[in-house]
């Protein structure tokens, strides 16, 4: 389907309007500790702000519904990526334990010499 | 019983008419889209994993960031979204002046977005935050507790996956940035060629597709990267 | 102007009529092409040189595990060896194969229209993966990789002494080839489809084209933001999979196989999208249980994306992830039998001829079935635990990928073969080299299973004694294998110039591609393609080419 849609400019002043206090709401919020919540509110500010701009920028109010499924399609997968991995993740959460001691890796240019391989035996281990 | 098209300006050939030219053109912007999405996908992907793991890090470092710049650079992008989508309605609606006008406007908020964004980075290496192995080397709390750019030596490492998270993410988001201001740079230059009107301008509607993408994307960061942290600076 | 109606079936000997072959000569003009069909011959060119350098590395392994002992390469050597073999078949001859010839090639003609959608995208794809290649190349001669196609940290980002970062590199700028053909073929199928052409009339080639385009743009994007990640850890330490810096080597596992598993339904759902059509075509009958078919793709491409942790089994990875994960992996398999039993239900009672393309539709079907049951074993978490990193492993993936697409593949170059190059192979030649092919496949990658079984690990260049003769059964059977696959490059070659002139449609098959001369004119069609029959509607065919030999054509 074609757009001919030409949006007003007062949708766009409005949306505009609307983008600010987003803005000025995340920022505020934040200013407060809400512990495991902090995230949530500002990912659901962000996620409205982001809504708006689809809409009304990008014009997708008016569009055909192919882009809708395309859009549709893109967030589906991209929840996928992060709900697949995150279930691996919430049951090992102590992955991290005993990491992070920084020592100095073992740079490029610093690796071990080659083992002297040897033709009798078979080798073990990558 | 097939018809030559009589050679309609901007219509490729291997088009039909200019709807399915439109059409194609937009679907593809909002496939391509798409793909950028998965793109970063994986880097927020590692910004959960990563902040759900090191929660103190992920604040400490959110709280060594500037907000009042960030604050800043989301308004300059939001706005940079206003006159983008203005310059698409100028185009609609035939109005040759106005629409390079808004492309000008565009572009000079993308850049100083792009200059405001090297001010803090370089600002991050002068204090010694930049986070690969050789240059990261904070003033430690405990050394000197009134330094706003000390870190606990508890979670300096910590800071530090913060840190290249912040830089891969909104190293790429500039990337794209820069990107999309060579777009503009192409629209404009086409645009002062009069090759805009309300019956052709879809390249400026796609141009804009990507650039409200671009938005999006910060719309994200700047909550992720730059609040996290900042309820510390009320009583920490 | 106007040119006098032209019978396209009638045998074109006198003069040469113009097609999208001869229509300009220069090299510049096929260089800068924007003709779909030339740069589908350009890829197709492109990946058979690629498949020549992964096959030299495939002889050299299969030379090397010929006797126990590692003799023929250094440990070091061999492993860059597997590894070159494993990045350079499927990120630059699989991926790209039937999409980027086949696909380029049929696409617009099966959906009546005049090129794909965005054309220099198009050529710009071929640049980018040329690029691509010649940096893997720059790559291996600089000492390459020897990572294993996977990559792994924190070997690759910090123990490795190789070419890692450039190897990255060379396979981020060619994902951006697989990412905007897959674009290009999305929005073609979208939007450029003749009139009367609905879904449900599409061939099913191009379905499983879409499936696959899907899956380039959604999956592409991860890997490449995952080894842009191995770069930086590589280069900068940063500390993304390293342990010692605070970061998860599974973390890179995770992000690797969300593409990599999509990604091996990249190399397989052309096929059957190929095997499809030959089938329908040589059996005269459409194929059996259309939607199913249809739809069967997309859920493959769909399903295929939940999958990824069975490759992670053994990674230390959640037990409970590792249970849905095997679920979702048995689910997986379920649309693929589906189209297995949809295509013999075709061929019962239809009307077989077993032409060159029939004989490597048949062999499909087999080894597809091998290589996908066998995928189940795999697919269940206690079995896995012991077959994991073994040749069972190996044998598999050979079978859905050499077994499966490079079969397929070879079945829709001789299917399409008049149809792209205007001339006839030389059939009997056809049907010795695709048994020669399917007996030596069989004969390498059997045993490969029996090792698997065994114990015998994969990547390894020596092993116990015990062992030997599969191995050696393993290695007679790539001898053989090789073979087949050279008969091939040479008639085919031959009949460029002395096959028989081919005519419009020479296997009387349906689709809109058979109703335009061999080989098309670079326009594709000479009129406005319109369809009204259902698709595989061979009562149809010859009354369609009849009506248009009635058409005048008006430029």
């Amino acid at each position: 389907m074609s757009e001919h849609h030409v949006v007003p400019v007062k949708t766009y002043l409005t949306i505009f309007g609307a983008l600010m206090v987003g803005t000025v709401l995340t920022v505020t919020v934040a200013k407060y500790n809400f512990g495991s919540l902090n995230v949530l509110i500002a990912l659901t500010i962000a996620s409205i702000k982001a809504t708006l701009v689809i809409l009304f920028f990008m014009h997708v109010y008016y569009s055909s519904k192919l882009t809708k499924v395309v859009i549709g399609a893109g967030i589906f997968w991209f929840a996928i990526l992060i709900i697949m991995t995150i279930t691996d993740y919430r049951v090992r959460q102590n992955w991290h334990i005993g990491l992070g001691t920084v020592e100095k890796p073992i740079a490029a240019n610093e690796k071990q010499a080659a083992p002297q391989h040897s033709n009798s035996m078979p080798n073990g281990g990558h | 019983m097939s018809e030559h098209a009589e050679h309609v300006p901007g219509l490729a050939h291997h088009f039909a008419t200019m709807e399915q030219q439109k059409e194609a053109g937009t679907v593809g912007m909002w496939v391509f889209l798409v793909t950028e999405l998965m793109f970063f996908g994986g880097l927020f992907l590692v910004y959960t994993i990563f902040r759900s793991t090191y929660p103190e890090g992920f604040e400490y470092g959110s709280f060594l960031l500037s907000v009042p710049l960030g604050l800043t650079n989301t308004v300059v992008l939001i706005l940079s979204s206003l006159t983008m989508a203005m310059g698409v309605h100028s185009a609609q609606t035939g109005k040759q002046g106005a629409l390079q006008f808004y492309l000008v406007v565009t572009l000079l908020l993308c850049l100083a977005f792009l200059g405001i964004k090297s001010i803090e980075y370089t600002t991050k290496v002068k204090d010694h935050l930049f986070p690969a192995y050789t240059t990261y080397n904070p003033v430690t709390k405990e050394a000197d507790p009134t330094n706003t750019h000390a870190v606990p030596t508890k979670i300096k490492s910590e800071v530090r996956t913060f840190l290249w998270i912040y830089f891969l993410m909104t190293g790429l988001h500039a990337f794209h940035m820069i990107v999309g201001a060579g777009m503009l740079v192409a629209l404009i230059w086409m645009a002062r060629k009069g090759r805009f009107n309300e019956h052709y301008n879809s390249p400026i509607e796609i141009g804009g597709l990507y650039w409200h993408f671009v938005d999006i994307v910060w719309i994200f960061l700047f909550p992720l990267l730059y609040l996290s942290g900042y309820h510390l600076n009320s009583g920490h | 102007m106007e040119i006098a109606a032209k019978n396209i079936d009638a045998h074109v000997e006198e003069e040469e009529s113009v097609n999208y072959l001869n229509a300009t000569h220069t090299v510049k003009s096929w260089l800068l092409t924007l003709d779909h069909k030339r740069i589908g011959i350009l890829y197709l060119l492109s990946i058979s040189v690629f498949f020549l350098i992964g096959g030299i590395y495939a002889s050299l392994i299969r030379l090397e595990l010929v006797t126990p002992r590692g003799d023929l390469l250094t440990p070091e050597t061999y492993n860059r060896v597997f590894t070159m073999h494993g990045v350079i078949m499927i990120f630059f001859f699989l991926i790209p194969s039937i999409p980027a010839t086949l696909g380029n090639f049929l696409l617009p003609l099966m959906l009546g229209a005049k090129d794909v959608a965005f054309p220099r995208l198009n050529l710009l794809s071929w640049y980018i993966f040329m690029i691509g290649g010649i940096m893997m190349m720059y790559t291996l001669l600089s000492g390459g990789i020897d990572t294993g196609w996977t990559f792994y940290p924190p070997y690759s980002s910090i123990y490795s002494n190789s070419q890692v970062t450039l190897a990255g590199i060379s396979i981020f700028i060619t994902g951006f080839s697989s990412i905007l053909t897959g674009l290009n073929f999305m929005v073609t199928i979208h939007t450029m489809r003749a009139p009367g052409q609905t879904w449900f009339r599409l061939p099913l080639f191009v379905w499983g084209m879409y499936a696959t385009s899907l899956i380039q743009i959604l999956g592409t994007p991860v890997i490449a933001i995952t080894v842009l990640a191995l770069a930086f850890e590589r280069t900068l330490q940063i500390g993304i999979f390293d342990p010692k810096l605070g970061g998860d080597p599974i973390l890179f596992q995770h992000m690797f196989w969300f593409y990599s598993h999509p990604a091996v339904y990249i190399m397989v759902l052309p096929g059957m999208g190929v095997i499809s059509e030959i089938i329908a075509s040589m059996t005269r009958k459409a194929i059996f249980g259309y939607h199913f078919v249809a739809f069967s793709s997309l859920a493959i491409a769909v399903f295929g994306f939940l999958v990824w942790g069975h490759h992670m089994f053994t990674s230390s990875q959640s037990m409970y992830a590792g249970m849905v994960f095997s679920l979702i992996s048995f689910a997986v398999a379920i649309p693929s039998a589906i189209k297995v039993f949809n295509w013999v239900a075709t061929i019962y009672k239809g009307s077989v001829s077993y032409d060159t393309p029939m004989i490597y539709a048949l062999a499909f079907l087999g080894l597809f079935m091998v290589g996908g049951m066998t995928g189940l074993f795999l697919a269940a978490l206690g079995l896995d635990i012991h077959l994991h990193d073994t040749y069972f492993v190996v044998a598999h993936f050979h079978y859905v990928m050499v077994g499966g697409q490079v079969i397929a593949y070879l079945g829709g170059l001789h299917f399409w073969w008049p149809k792209m190059t205007g001339r006839m192979y030389s059939e009997t030649w056809g049907r010795i080299s695709a048994v020669i092919i399917f007996l030596g496949f069989n004969l390498t990658f059997f045993p490969q299973f029996v090792l698997g079984y065994l114990g015998m690990p994969r990547r390894y260049h020596a092993y116990v004694p015990e062992f030997q003769f599969l191995h050696v059964l393993s290695s007679a059977g790539a001898s053989v294998l090789a073979l087949g696959f050279f008969v091939p490059a040479i008639y085919l070659t031959w009949s460029l110039f002395y096959g028989k002139k081919a005519t419009a449609n020479p296997w009387q098959a349906y689709g809109l591609e058979w109703q335009t001369p061999s080989p098309p004119p670079t326009e594709n069609f000479t009129y406005d393609p319109v369809v009204t029959h259902e698709a595989y509607d061979f009562d149809s065919v010859k009354e369609i080419s009849d009506a248009r030999a009635k058409v005048a054509v008006t430029a």
